[in-house]
């Protein structure tokens, strides 16, 4: 690791800010020529992975939230970011004399596209001696678990970034020990402090790639032989109100739609394309109510709503619509008292604005 | 039965107590030859001056209970009767469950893994923690050599290749064949080989037993269990079980390694269906991306082909193609499909003809099947990417401008293997950087989902899509439209789903020289593994 003197920070974040302007221009040869340089220069490869590379996807997060960049700007950057990974991990080799470590599997859990976070971690930990199997974003557990018969990891590790994933991350983390292999999570998803990882049984969970690679070099505990069912983990999913919300997510999407075109007939007016924004809006309130009653917690789904409000504000959409969508919610869903709980929560928590027309949300 | 007065002595013993307590009316209860526990017992009892509960030990041994009755004058009647008959079978009872415990234990970890070594690793260490002080597993012969798996008691397990003389222990060229073990006597601890003793294995052993890991019909390996010469020699009883745990962790070995064979034999017959890795090629980015229909299958109806020009000035020679049905059966056809367009490279310059030979060839095979495809040749001339583009009942190919418009390629004609003759019209496009061709398959339009459930995901919304893709290297084209379409599916059922993009990089020829067919040295994901 390279020790962080000021001219070190000082050369990263000049770094830094040229591959974030050749990133977002598209430029690939451009963003490959900084980061050779920096290596070249001696800014150290770890550091080129987590603090420059990573760095600037960070960034292109935040400036997609404050509608500065548009969601294929942000995918085109991510894939120019990918492949800048991929220049530098032939161009700059693990470093030699690193331990032998054991075999290892990273991967997405099944859903998950944002990929960059593992693809990191992947590096960074090949940099460490570790022999990788890096299987990409959106890994479906029969692949990943086949994946594991025939390769016998120490251990395996998963990321998610969207709190949406946790169902599948559950299913992947239960899959994965029932096979006795220990399981790392990290990403977004979990939580800031992991909570979501110690709910859902993993065997460890890592805030970022050096924790992950030191909690990896300590060494994980192998799960126990006796299998178990995510119900085992999270006894609350036998009010089925998970299940029910899930599988019925369809017909809440269309009786919201109705309900919204009831209150504001200029609804009808809506261009097709219009209209199935709305709809995708509902579709994601009920699926982070959906997680949020899987895990449990109101204060996932108080949090992507207040998010969500912020988003809309950057976007200049008035977030009443948002309080609109959760009343028309609770209305379907009286019958489930977590849910309704939840979605008060949610209300109460949105600032207080003068409800008079719902726009579409825009992406 | 013994009667013992107030002050402790002896007043009368029955002949049955007399033979088991050689003591006489007139001895003292404190004499050396009442069992302890007993005196001890009547010690109590006279002091807490209430009556006691019974109590029980062992007498010349045996297990006795023994019961007294207080009478007023102080004397005391100890009735003794015997349980060593219960005790032995309670205490077997006992054994007998854990055991039974530790069997159901061994299954269920040894059930859950399908991977030979980690098995064999499971097995070892299991054997070594319950069974012995050490355990070696002997996996059948590689060559001459043995894959040997050690495992101490306190749970360390290492695994080597090692030549191995089968004749250097007693009954492991006899267990190796499958034949039943010899008793552990027969074996001399002295005469084991150095390398049947794990590292760091203290002192001297006691006693050994080999018994065979039984597979399906046969062997899958043999379990050599040591234990310690301070420790008691392995008894009969422990051989049975033994044998009883060898037998399960057999059976999950066997169905572990013919998982293994199997996955291999598989992986071998699948290498040549599984779509191809893409890469740069003559400055030209290709890249592809496939969804079989079924999550645990990594093959099915659609498949795609990148055949590199022999030098820049040669067309690369691009195929897309979807055959009726999904699964394996319609991957069969895929490669045969994809054999016959190789065949044809050295025609490719004249698709009607390609088409027509593949016609006919699909014609005279004994499938029933049809095929859609389309056909590409590119070539790169003064910056600009040139396409010989030709639907053979496919749909079109869409070409994103790298102002954001989406076109679609004017080609059209007849599926192939269903008619005597086929006849296309074959487009001609030209890329200029940062414009990508994509070709896709009609699991892509044919998504169903959506917030509503139950809407395609149409080509209307593909192109809305793909407008903002321009200028976007090849590999963020595919990635984004399968991302766009496994979103909308929303994890519902699906059809075989590839893209291909091939697209003229904005950044100029030749700029990423450096990566041009080294993707395999990174992090990528591996082959045969990915969708």
């Amino acid at each position: 690791m390279t020790t962080d003197t000021g001219a070190a920070v000082q050369e990263r974040a000049e770094v830094s800010e040229r591959l974030w302007t050749a990133v977002i221009a598209k430029d690939e040869s451009a963003a490959v020529r900084e980061v050779f340089a920096a290596a070249d220069a001696g800014v150290g490869r770890e550091s080129l992975l987590l603090e420059v590379l990573g760095g600037v996807q960070r960034r292109v997060g935040t400036e997609w939230a404050a509608d500065r960049i548009s969601v294929a700007e942000e995918h085109a950057a991510t894939a120019i970011i990918d492949r800048v990974i991929a220049a530098l991990a032939h161009r700059v080799p693990a470093p030699a004399g690193m331990p032998d470590r054991p075999r290892i599997t990273v991967a997405c859990v099944d859903g998950e596209w944002h990929v960059l976070p593992a693809r990191l971690l992947a590096e960074v930990l090949t940099g460490r001696g570790w022999q990788v199997d890096f299987l990409g974003a959106h890994t479906t557990t029969p692949h990943l678990i086949a994946h594991l018969h025939a390769t016998n990891p120490a251990a395996t590790l998963l990321s998610a970034s969207l709190p949406l994933h946790l169902p599948s991350a559950h299913t992947a983390v239960t899959a994965v020990q029932s096979i006795g292999i220990p399981v790392m999570v990290g990403g977004a998803a979990f939580g800031a402090d992991g909570r979501y990882a110690r709910l859902i049984g993993a065997d460890a969970w890592a805030p970022d790639a050096r924790a992950a690679a030191g909690l990896l070099a300590d060494g994980l505990i192998r799960p126990g032989p006796t299998p178990r069912q995510q119900v085992d983990d999270l006894p609350h999913l036998a009010d089925q109100e998970y299940t029910l919300i899930k599988g019925n997510r369809s017909a809440l999407v269309r009786q919201g739609l109705a309900e919204l075109e009831a209150r504001w007939p200029g609804m009808r007016a809506y261009t097709e394309a219009q209209r199935e924004r709305t709809a995708e809006d509902l579709a994601h309130i009920v699926d982070f109510l959906a997680t949020a009653l899987y895990v449990d917690d109101p204060e996932l789904f108080t949090g992507f709503i207040t998010w969500t409000a912020e988003i809309l504000k950057a976007r200049r959409v008035p977030p009443h619509s948002l309080r609109t969508g959760l009343e028309i919610l609770a209305g379907e869903l009286h019958d489930f008292p977590r849910a309704l709980g939840f979605l008060k929560a949610a209300a109460e928590a949105l600032p207080a604005t003068p409800t008079t027309r719902p726009s579409p949300a825009q992406e | 039965m013994l009667v013992v007065d107030a002050d402790g002595a002896l007043i009368e013993t029955n002949e049955a107590a007399r033979r088991l307590i050689p003591l006489v009316p007139g001895d003292f209860v404190t004499s050396a030859a009442m069992p302890a526990w007993l005196a001890a017992a009547d010690r109590a009892l006279r002091q807490a001056g209430t009556p006691a509960d019974a109590v029980s030990g062992e007498v010349a041994g045996r297990s006795f209970e023994a019961y007294p009755s207080s009478c007023d004058d102080g004397t005391v009647v100890w009735w003794l009767l015997e349980d060593t008959d219960r005790r032995l079978a309670e205490q077997a009872l006992r054994g007998e469950r854990e055991r039974a415990a530790l069997l159901a234990e061994v299954s269920s970890a040894l059930l859950s893994s399908l991977n030979v070594e980690r098995c064999m690793t499971v097995t070892a260490r299991m054997a070594a923690g319950h069974l012995a002080d050490a355990a070696i597993i002997v996996a059948p012969a590689q060559g001459r050599r043995h894959q040997l798996t050690y495992a101490r008691a306190d749970g360390e397990v290492t695994q080597t290749m090692l030549p191995v003389e089968p004749r250097s222990v007693a009954g492991l060229a006899e267990a190796l064949q499958g034949f039943p073990p010899v008793p552990a006597r027969w074996i001399d601890p002295a005469e084991l080989p150095d390398w049947a003793v794990p590292e760091g294995f203290d002192g001297p052993i006691g006693s050994v037993i080999v018994t065979p890991l039984p597979g399906h019909g046969v062997p899958a390996g043999v379990l050599i269990l040591l234990r310690s010469s301070t420790h008691q020699a392995f008894t009969d009883g422990e051989e049975v079980f033994a044998r009883l745990f060898a037998a399960r962790a057999g059976v999950a070995l066997s169905a572990a390694r013919l998982y293994a064979e199997q996955r291999s034999i598989t992986t071998t017959l699948m290498r040549d269906l599984l779509p191809p890795r893409l890469e740069r090629v003559h400055g030209v980015e290709y890249a592809g991306a496939y969804r079989a229909a079924r999550d645990h299958e990594r093959v099915g109806g659609d498949f795609y082909d990148v055949h590199p020009g022999t030098d820049a000035g040669e067309e690369t020679f691009v195929v897309l193609g979807d055959v009726a049905g999904k699964g394996l059966e319609a991957a069969v056809l895929t490669g045969k499909i994809r054999s016959v367009l190789q065949a044809l490279l050295p025609l490719s310059g004249d698709h009607q003809q390609v088409l027509s030979l593949l016609n006919g060839a699909l014609l005279n095979s004994h499938h029933t099947r049809f095929a859609t495809l389309v056909l590409a040749s590119v070539t790169r001339r003064a910056g600009h990417v040139r396409l010989r583009l030709t639907s053979a009942g496919h749909l079109p190919p869409l070409i994103i401008r790298s102002d954001g418009r989406v076109e679609e390629a004017p080609t059209q004609g007849q599926l192939v293997g269903a008619m005597p003759a086929v006849t296309a019209r074959t487009a001609h496009v030209s890329l200029a950087p940062g414009e990508t061709c994509l070709l896709y398959t009609d699991g892509i339009t044919e998504a169903s989902g959506g917030p509503l459930g139950d809407q395609f995901f149409g080509e209307e919304r593909l192109r809305a899509a793909l407008g903002p893709c321009a200028r976007m290297p090849a590999e963020a084209v595919v990635e984004r439209v399968q991302m766009l379409a496994a979103q909308w599916l929303g994890g519902g059922r699906h059809d075989d789903m590839a893209t291909l993009a091939i697209t003229n990089p904005a950044g100029g020829h030749g700029a990423l020289h450096s990566v041009d067919g080294h993707h395999a040295t990174a992090a990528r994901p591996k082959a045969g593994v990915r969708r």
